[in-house]
């Protein structure tokens, strides 16, 4: 144990702008902790169990006399103060290290890996964890967050296994989860093509495409469970893409050597999600399943430790509610809106997940965000969200943008056509840096390159941030096997060229016309131009190995969490965690949480817990409604979309991520002086909803910012343009090598570290190449 | 660009409505209509008028949220489309645009543009699904293959997005082509079939529950449907139901 230092402080759950001079806070003692092998400092807590309205709160007590830091104006202060001393006095170090490691909440993250040889792992942990009996399970309840792929397979499943279910969507129907809008496909480990895939090498390719950031046990169990995730959906009538032979078909995505991908045309979430839903509805039909369409999640209420309920808004009258249950679970989404244009819906937010953190959830590698290469560029201020073209499409369409910068001006101009350029006076960079993979490389690496192109100049349209991305070489092979196969002249180019866009249009139909409508261009004549946007994100609510988070009782699936996709997610790999998790990890793992659940009964939705958290939601409503500000609630989420985008997109540094740190929590105060919402709480209002989530995105953002900075490395979809090769690569630094778990102690920007330490005991950790 | 919008205002389900004149100006013709919109509320915020309220969350045409009655054409005036993918540039300056709710006995108005559609959850509660439990040994998936064309068919049936813009086109309010999409998407599939005749006696039982009315074979709803939803769906329902009537 090294130097020993305590100081008081009070405990802000909430930013410090939140609240009232006569709120009344839980006073703290804390412990700064120097490590004497990494020389850091390491903040503990400790709550004192006396209580002081802020007004009475003397932050400078160190400079008085006896050192005192409740006020003479709070009627038992001194009392107060007197117990506080004692509380130093019987502070008890050792004893606070050992209580800790045995806590959930403890600075020492538990991740419950079980133990043996990997491909045993998940098989042993499912024969030793508890069980609840099918008699029991009618006597517990289980909330749920979030209808899309994770959280909609979890209701189905937990629901036919016994449990009665709460579910919660937004979105007017949970049809409408954003998993619908993902087009290109999921992966599989099931080698129908045999081109020798297999667990392991799905294992392998997600690890080494996260870029060594992701955990090897979650990982491998997701390899595990990918191929019934197909069986599953195939038996629920889900219509894969098939052959002649009317056997499922494959493609191939970024990132991997094989073809692994099973798809619905550019529709495959689309039809996933329908799956679930189908799955669902057949629970709500029987009563299984109560769902509630239209309602917003703003808190998660925690009673004695464990997560018991959560505050929803019904959308359509505003009416505030309380649920409780014996477990929650959150399969809420990402927070790709916190840049506020990106491919996510225009509902999609981090409330949920941001509310489970400042309850005591940690959050984790929040910094790591994908961005998709192949985007439609933005047009102009009045965008309202970025439109995804499929990964899919760079298995035929290949990326250039011109060699001479003449021929870019031109071209900006309108002088020249694209389909002009010849053939050798283009540069096909990713064919060029990357030979191996060629246009099939991970999403980051292929949007880090078309950045350096458009940065260097070449961008090809008016803004000069977009790039081509041609069919034409693809027309043309195709259109020629289909003219053999066909007996026709394969040397005719009319012939070649009319039965090529007949196969691409096959294979990509719905996304070519998506384009046209969007950019009024027609791909099968022109090339596309695209340009990276902000899709997915990797980090997310720190879980264990049973996808429980830090607060026992709440779990977190989906893209909510964070355990699986490492520093870069693989395409089609969002949907396979998504039913992985839902259909065949979260039921059986929330079983061993449950089984001590089994003799609870009922949870009270009266308890004093909950009627705080209501008051406390509806309290932050009011304040939205009454603030009579000046500027609309989009006013600010586009202001924090700009400085997320300049300063923690694609390429960061450490001036930059400073400088958006101060410039968030200035934002988020004039958000909280100067925001404008119309109307009222008690009816539809979409404004007030919008307010309250940009309210956390302006939270988010700043921790987002923050592990950024401390990160100090290149990986994956985290650039540090000060670690970087010559050549522009990423440089990844092995003392990098954990999860950074944040703990909320009041503003974002103080949150505290825990690390968790990435062991790789099967996959040997290399330099990331696809050259 | 300048325009002249009328936009249906209702304050809830219990309040009448009416149509209210908007005068909107310096609209780019390369926005989406519903970007369109989101500048129309955003003046409005400022000048403390009530915004416009309407469904929308994905807004590249894919989850069926936006469901606006444009010119007297459900997801407007263009083909193939929902209106969050209509871009301005389909009208011309000094436009005059009508913007009304989908209407329907079985779709009541929350607010303004925004309906409850909840009826066609309860249709595919119905019946909408192939009853089998999560387990991680279901058959292999190759077990059962299938004809391409028939999973084409199927696939195309099941591409429906739910927004009921058949519904708002039919003069009857018919959800035909909607019941008759989900019930073909199954009815084509061999792991349907075990289930097909309660499927479709109870999916169009609950149909005529909620309040839609019959088929008169007029084709709008296959015009307006944003993606292409055959009339043929709508044939292969009716076979399904005449034979679930003789097997019974």
């Amino acid at each position: 144990m090294t130097k020993k230092k305590l100081t008081y402080s009070l405990n802000y759950r909430r930013p410090k702008s939140e609240y009232n001079s006569s709120d009344e806070l839980m006073i703290c003692i804390r412990y700064y902790h120097k490590c004497s092998k990494t020389n850091k400092t390491k903040i503990i807590k400790k709550s004192t169990g006396v209580k002081c309205r802020l007004e009475d709160w003397n932050s400078d007590w160190h400079k008085s006399p006896d050192r005192s830091p409740v006020k003479d104006s709070d009627p038992n202060y001194r009392k107060k103060n007197k117990l506080l001393k004692q509380k130093v006095k019987t502070f008890d170090i050792e004893e606070l290290f050992k209580s800790v490691k045995n806590d959930s909440f403890s600075p020492y993250l538990n991740s419950k890996l079980p133990k043996g040889p990997i491909d045993r792992k998940w098989t042993n942990h499912k024969n030793t964890i508890n069980l609840v009996s099918p008699a029991n399970k009618r006597n517990i309840d289980v909330i749920v967050v979030g209808t899309g792929l994770a959280g909609g397979s979890a209701c189905a499943t937990l629901a036919e296994l016994g449990y009665n279910v709460k579910a919660f969507c937004f979105q007017d129907s949970p049809r409408r989860a954003h998993s619908i809008a993902a087009q290109g496909g999921i992966n599989a480990a099931k080698n129908y093509q045999g081109d020798g895939d297999s667990i392991y090498r799905l294992f392998y390719d997600t690890v080494k495409g996260g870029d060594y950031r992701s955990r090897e046990e979650n990982v491998y169990r997701l390899a595990e469970v990918s191929a019934n995730i197909i069986d599953q959906c195939v038996a629920q009538g889900v219509p894969f893409a098939r052959d002649y032979g009317g056997l499922l078909d494959n493609r191939s995505f970024g990132g991997v050597l094989v073809s692994r991908t099973f798809y619905a045309k550019g529709q495959t979430g689309q039809q996933l999600l329908l799956g679930a839903y189908s799955a669902m509805n057949r629970q709500i039909a029987r009563g299984k399943i109560k769902m509630y369409n239209r309602h917003e999640m703003l808190d998660v209420v925690i009673v004695n430790g464990k997560a018991r309920g959560i505050i929803t808004r019904n959308l359509v009258n505003g009416e505030i509610e309380r649920h409780s249950a014996h477990a929650v679970v959150l399969a809420t989404g990402g927070y790709g809106n916190v840049f506020y244009l990106s491919t996510n819906a225009m509902g999609s937010n981090v409330t949920a997940a941001w509310k489970a953190h400042k309850r005591g959830a940690y959050f984790a590698n929040p910094c790591f965000t994908q961005i998709h290469p192949t985007c439609i560029p933005v047009s102009g201020d009045h965008q309202s969200k970025l439109t995804l073209m499929s990964e899919s499409l760079r298995n035929d369409g290949r990326i250039w943008v011109p060699k001479n910068i003449k021929d870019v001006e031109d071209i900006r101009s309108g002088k020249l056509k694209p389909t002009e350029i010849k053939e050798e006076d283009r540069d096909y960079f990713l064919e060029r840096r990357y030979p191996a993979f060629g246009n099939l490389v991970p999403r980051d690496v292929a949007s880090r390159a078309a950045k350096e192109r458009c940065d260097a100049g070449y961008g090809v349209n008016k803004t000069g941030e977009a790039v081509y991305l041609d069919f034409a070489s693809s027309i043309t092979r195709y259109g020629k096997e289909q003219a053999l196969v066909n007996g026709q002249d394969d040397n005719n180019l009319e012939i070649v060229e009319r039965l090529g866009k007949e196969i691409i249009k096959k294979k990509y139909g719905n996304l070519f016309q998506m384009y046209e409508k969007i950019v009024d261009q027609n791909p099968y004549e022109t090339p596309m131009m695209i340009y990276p946007a902000v899709h997915y994100t990797m980090g997310g609510i720190w879980v264990d190995y049973n996808l429980m988070t830090t607060i026992p009782g709440l779990y977190a699936i989906g893209e909510a969490n964070f355990s699986d996709h490492g520093a870069n997610r693989l395409g089609a790999s969002a949907l396979m965690q998504g039913l992985a998790d839902g259909y065949f990890v979260l039921p059986y793992t929330i079983g061993d949480y449950l089984s001590d659940e089994i003799s609870t009964g009922p949870i009270a939705n009266d308890s004093e817990e909950f009627i705080t958290a209501e008051r406390e939601a509806k309290e932050k409503l009011d304040t939205l409604i009454n603030n009579n500000g000046s500027k609309s609630v989009d006013y600010f989420h586009k202001k924090l979309g700009k400085i997320m985008w300049n300063k923690c997109g694609m390429a960061r540094n450490k001036m930059d991520l400073e400088s958006a740190i101060e410039e968030i929590s200035k934002l988020r105060k004039e958000f909280w002086k100067d925001v404008k919402v119309p109307g009222d709480q008690n009816e539809f209002n979409e404004e007030l909803a919008k307010a309250g989530r940009v309210a956390d995105f302006l939270e988010l953002g700043e921790l987002f910012a923050k592990d950024a900075l401390e990160r100090e490395e290149s990986c994956g979809g985290h650039f540090r343009e000060e670690y970087q090769t010559k050549e522009g690569e990423a440089t990844r630094k092995k003392e990098f090598q954990f999860v950074s778990a944040w703990e909320y102690v009041g503003e974002p920007k103080n949150a505290i570290l825990h690390k968790e330490k990435l062991e790789y005991e099967n996959i040997e950790v290399k330099e990331r190449s696809y050259k | 660009m300048k325009l002249t919008l009328k936009i249906w205002r209702q304050k809830n389900f219990d309040t009448k409505g009416s149509i209210v004149n908007y005068e909107i100006d310096n609209i780019s013709p390369d926005m989406s209509f519903l970007e369109m919109l989101d500048v129309l509320n955003a003046d409005l915020i400022l000048r403390d008028e009530d915004p416009v309220s309407f469904d929308h969350d994905c807004r590249e045409g894919i989850c069926g949220s936006c469901s606006l009655f444009i010119n007297g054409q459900a997801h407007g005036p263009d083909r193939r489309i929902t209106t969050c993918q209509l871009h301005m540039r389909k009208f011309k300056d000094g436009d005059t645009i009508y913007i009304e709710p989908f209407r329907a006995k079985a779709f009541p108005v929350i607010k303004d543009l925004v309906v409850d559609r909840s009826a066609f959850d309860r249709i595919q509660q119905s019946g909408g699904y192939i009853s089998i439990n999560t387990s991680g040994n279901t058959q292999d998936a190759n077990s059962i293959p299938i004809n391409k064309d028939d999973a084409d068919d199927a696939f195309d049936a099941a591409t429906c997005i739910g927004c009921g813009a058949c519904v708002a086109t039919c003069k009857n309010s018919s959800a035909m082509l909607f019941v008759g999409a989900k019930v073909s998407q199954y009815s084509l599939l061999p792991q349907g079939q075990t289930e097909a005749s309660r499927r479709v006696t109870n999916m169009v039982n609950q149909m005529d529950l909620e309040g839609f009315g019959n088929c008169s074979n007029t084709g709008a709803c296959e015009v307006e449907c944003p993606k292409g939803i055959s009339l043929d769906n709508i044939a292969r329902m009716n076979r399904e139901l005449i034979r679930a009537s003789i097997n019974k």
